[in-house]
């Protein structure tokens, strides 16, 4: 695309919390339990009488991502009615978070710039609405398994400038999600909902455009693109309103306030609601759930359960083992997992074998254990000085090469450490023999 | 057998010793209700083949082991429930249409203690449809009627708690206070009516009015019996996060203690014009007898009273609103369009109250008002230990009297909803008969002091026993 036009992208993820039983009941947590409606109680049915009792560890789970992506916490917080009329949700509200959310101003690192985080507050999900054939009728159905599911929303500022961005913040929000193991963010099933608000910013009216700093104008309509249930479509979803909105302005026009659903196998993006029929969602303090002081003391509990910051775990596996972050982040998901991975890499270590090589073997080669990677690599057990003794023999029947490489051809000392495997008839790391022949030199 | 004649205590004692057995109390009980409630309408469902059934399993238990009532210590009392209360396979309609065939799976948790505790349900009571109403005409079903004068309203909206309670169908009516929904009916026929503490007595399983005013209570003939219900029914609920994890207390035990040196605060901001001089004088005439037992009198003030109802008129309909939007013609069959007048005009208040962009001049605006009632509360709780006021401003009105007049009917309950807005409790006891007719006065206290007011009331009750002056069903 040309320079006109600045893409402007916000946005808001919704993610379902996996704890055991539901946000304000005690149903079991199994939004795609194979029979519909079998995890229900008067609570998520919202039978005439039943009260919401807020799930801690959910709350707790929320201030705990809001952690992880830097956030303020909010030290008094409370949930919200907001009302709408929707046959999935039996109350004619969703008990939300309106003006005070647990978590606020966070920060998203991502390889173009950083995305700052609006907020991160907690909701419950709805049920679900099944359309089917049945005996010739076309019938509607709901399933309230998922009513009343832990949902987390974590809300940018319009800090994404590309699809590319957008893709790479989402990712790397699943990743860390994943990592608290608080989700499983499984996006087939609906565990994880990318929502994008883009506009097009006209960057030659506006000459104060200052991307870096954030200080644009920022236009003056966006439109929602909703409910994208994978990567690649938020990217071409997102492609697709860009060169759709650059038509409309080109042609002098501004699009219009809108929400938009985006079809996957057109790859197409089309109308949903628009602004003239947008709800009022008449928000106020839910009068079932008193207000919730987070005390220095539980917030503290809530900090000691964290793990070691995901950022700082790729830079500190980088520096002393000298893995590559995009290598290996294919091989763990939670925190839990990356300890044990550590602990195999320490292992690595103490056995002299090369860290790098361990995990280039578990990635590519799919091995998972320390024994594993010996058999492929098929090195044998030999002692140091069982190797010197060889290596003086065949340093000593070689002398042109010794000279060679004093003299400055140091690739020569490949020649020299086949020679002493050959001898040896051994299979033994390339590194360890390269280090020890170099010792003689 | 009259139930009129009887006191929880006094059944305890006859089961027994086997005056009689509780099938008989409970045959009783049915008796009556048929022989008056064609004309009364207390109830919208009878419960009677269970609760004869549970009569006869109690009467076995009795038999058995005499010490039962350590454990029931309301064995086979005759309790009529309000129909907001939740009840396991009985109707629940909330006096409205809209759920007019709703069998609830499940029971309240109030419902769940009083069973525990070894109360019979009688049947379902009467009302404003979803506590909308201070007569009880605003049901979707026949109008209950006064038991002391049929052509007069019995009080709302718990209307057919109180009349089944006054004419002796049952021992005890629940009920649910918003604004007055206890205390009014309660005033009205004579009876000892309670809103608790907000907190006190779970709101799980009560189809929820609003839900940051509604408090659980029940009507009674006598402040004992009052009270001794009040030891089931309160305390902390696992399943109502509004509930507060404080002690019990054992109200019965300290009544009949002296009220010696206690200070009753009158607040000078309710004996204003609009309050029937009858009323006043009633009222005049029970604060003498208090001062008799020893407590004294001083005018206090409550200067932000004015302003309680237009604040009231704001949250109660923002939270009804709200509250109302799950009957949305999807389930429970009836749809939207029944809805009766009344809870027309408050969802539509409500909706109005709470729309963006005037959410600040209204609901928060009334949300601040409510803390300064709370705090005009407090302030006199520092000079006096209970306040009273007359329940209401009238005697109890004609049916169709204020139907037409919203605004009139909403100023019954002008000397109740004030405590609501301040979350304490109000205890109805009777000040007296003025024209054959019930008066109320309302008991009012801090936070939690149920104890002390059931002291006073208990005193007062023992001093004057109107509680003995049965209804003359006059236009019967």
């Amino acid at each position: 695309m040309d320079k006109k036009y600045q893409p402007i992208i916000g946005m808001e993820t919704h993610v379902e919390l996996k704890t055991k039983s539901g946000m304000f009941c005690g149903c079991k947590n199994d939004p795609d339990a194979k029979k519909p409606n079998i995890h229900t109680c008067p609570v998520c049915l919202g039978l005439p009488g039943a009260l919401p009792v807020a799930n801690k560890k959910a709350i707790e789970w929320t201030i705990k991502l809001g952690l992880a992506l830097g956030c303020k916490i909010n030290k008094l917080s409370k949930f919200d009615r907001k009302h709408y009329f929707y046959p999935d949700l039996p109350k004619g509200y969703q008990i939300s978070q309106y003006d005070m959310p647990f978590c606020y101003q966070g920060k998203v690192e991502t390889s173009f710039g950083p995305v700052r985080i609006t907020r991160v507050h907690l909701e419950e999900d709805t049920g679900k609405l099944i359309h089917q054939n049945i005996n010739g009728h076309n019938v509607s159905l709901i399933d309230f398994n998922r009513s009343g599911v832990p949902l987390v929303e974590v809300v940018t500022e319009p800090d994404i400038f590309s699809s590319v961005q957008a893709k790479e913040y989402a990712k790397k929000l699943r990743q860390i999600i994943r990592y608290l193991d608080i989700s499983d963010c499984d996006m087939e099933k609906g565990g994880m909902r990318l929502e994008a608000n883009i506009s097009l910013l006209n960057v030659k009216s506006q000459m104060t455009n200052n991307k870096s700093n954030s200080k644009f104008k920022l236009p003056n309509y966006k439109v929602e693109l909703k409910n994208i249930n994978s990567f690649r479509f938020l990217e071409r979803g997102i492609e697709y309103e860009i060169e759709r909105q650059r038509e409309i302005l080109e042609s002098g026009k501004t699009p219009i306030q809108e929400t938009r659903g985006y079809n996957a196998e057109k790859n197409i993006t089309f109308t949903q609601r628009t602004k003239e029929e947008a709800a009022d969602y008449r928000y106020f303090p839910d009068p079932d759930l008193p207000p919730i002081n987070i005390s220095e003391k539980w917030l503290n509990e809530i900090k000691s359960t964290l793990p070691e910051p995901f950022d700082g775990l790729f830079k500190r596996w980088q520096e002393k083992y000298n893995l590559k972050p995009e290598l290996v982040e294919l091989l763990f998901e939670t925190a839990e997992e990356s300890k044990k991975l550590e602990e195999l890499f320490k292992k690595c270590i103490k056995e002299k074998l090369s860290v790098e090589k361990f995990v280039n073997a578990m990635v590519h080669k799919k091995i998972k254990t320390i024994e594993e990677f010996k058999k492929m690599t098929n090195i044998d057990e030999v002692s140091d000085d069982d190797l010197k003794v060889i290596i003086e023999k065949i340093l000593k029947v070689n002398p042109k090469a010794v000279a060679d490489y004093k003299a400055g051809k140091i690739n020569t000392i490949n020649f020299l450490v086949g020679m002493v495997m050959r001898e040896a008839k051994k299979k033994i790391e390339f590194q360890r023999l390269q280090d020890l022949i170099k010792s003689f030199l | 057998m009259d139930l009129l004649g009887l006191t929880i205590k006094d059944i305890e004692e006859s089961l027994k010793k086997g005056v009689f057995s509780c099938q008989e109390l409970v045959k009783e009980s049915f008796s009556t209700i048929k022989k008056h409630d064609k004309k009364i309408n207390a109830f919208l469902t009878l419960n009677e083949e269970q609760a004869l059934k549970q009569a006869n399993h109690y009467d076995n238990l009795i038999k058995k082991d005499k010490n039962i009532f350590d454990e029931k210590p309301l064995l086979g009392i005759p309790v009529a429930l309000k129909d907001l209360f939740t009840t396991k396979d009985i109707r629940t309609t909330a006096g409205s249409k809209i759920i007019g065939d709703y069998n609830p799976p499940f029971d309240a948790t109030v419902v769940k203690k009083l069973i525990d505790a070894g109360a019979i349900i009688i049947g379902k009571t009467n009302e404003d449809a979803w506590g909308h109403g201070s007569s009880g005409e605003n049901t979707d079903y026949e109008v209950t009627r006064n038991p002391y004068d049929l052509n007069r309203v019995p009080g709302g909206s718990s209307s057919g708690s109180g009349a089944a309670v006054a004419y002796g169908g049952v021992l005890v009516g629940t009920g649910t206070d918003t604004g007055s929904s206890v205390r009014l009916p309660a005033g009205f026929c004579n009876l000892v009516g309670l809103k608790p503490t907000y907190g006190r007595v779970s709101r799980y399983g009560i189809i929820a009015m609003a839900s940051s005013f509604d408090s659980i209570g029940h009507m009674t003939r006598t402040v004992y019996d009052n009270a001794k219900v009040l030891e089931v029914t309160a305390g902390v609920d696992p399943f109502d996060s509004t509930t507060v994890p404080i002690k019990v207390d054992q109200y019965t035990k300290k009544l009949g203690q002296s009220i010696k040196g206690m200070k009753i605060g009158l607040p000078k901001e309710y004996f204003v014009k609009g309050l029937d001089d009858k009323v006043s004088n009633s009222i005049k005439n029970s604060l003498k007898i208090l001062e008799k037992l020893g407590a004294t009198v001083k005018e206090v003030s409550l200067p932000h009273t004015d302003y309680a109802m237009a604040a009231y008129y704001i949250l109660v309909p923002s939270e009804v609103s709200s509250n109302l939007s799950r009957y949305d013609g999807i389930r429970y069959g009836g749809s939207r369009e029944m809805f009766g007048a009344e809870a027309k005009r408050r969802i539509m208040l409500g909706s109005y109250t709470l729309s963006s962009g005037y959410y600040d001049a209204y609901y928060l605006k009334a949300a601040k008002v409510r803390t300064l009632i709370k705090r005009d509360f407090e302030n006199a709780f520092k000079e006096v230990d209970v306040l009273i006021v007359p329940t209401s401003p009238t005697l109890p009105f004609k049916i169709g009297e204020k139907v037409d007049d919203p605004l009139q009917m909403y100023l019954s309950d002008i000397f109740l909803c004030p405590v609501n807005l301040a979350g304490i409790p109000g205890l109805n006891v009777q000040s007296g008969f003025v024209d054959g007719f019930p008066v109320g006065m309302q008991i009012i206290g801090p936070q939690f002091s149920e104890e002390l007011l059931y002291k006073v009331a208990y005193l007062f009750e023992q001093e004057t026993q109107y509680y003995k002056i049965r209804p003359k069903f006059k236009n019967g």
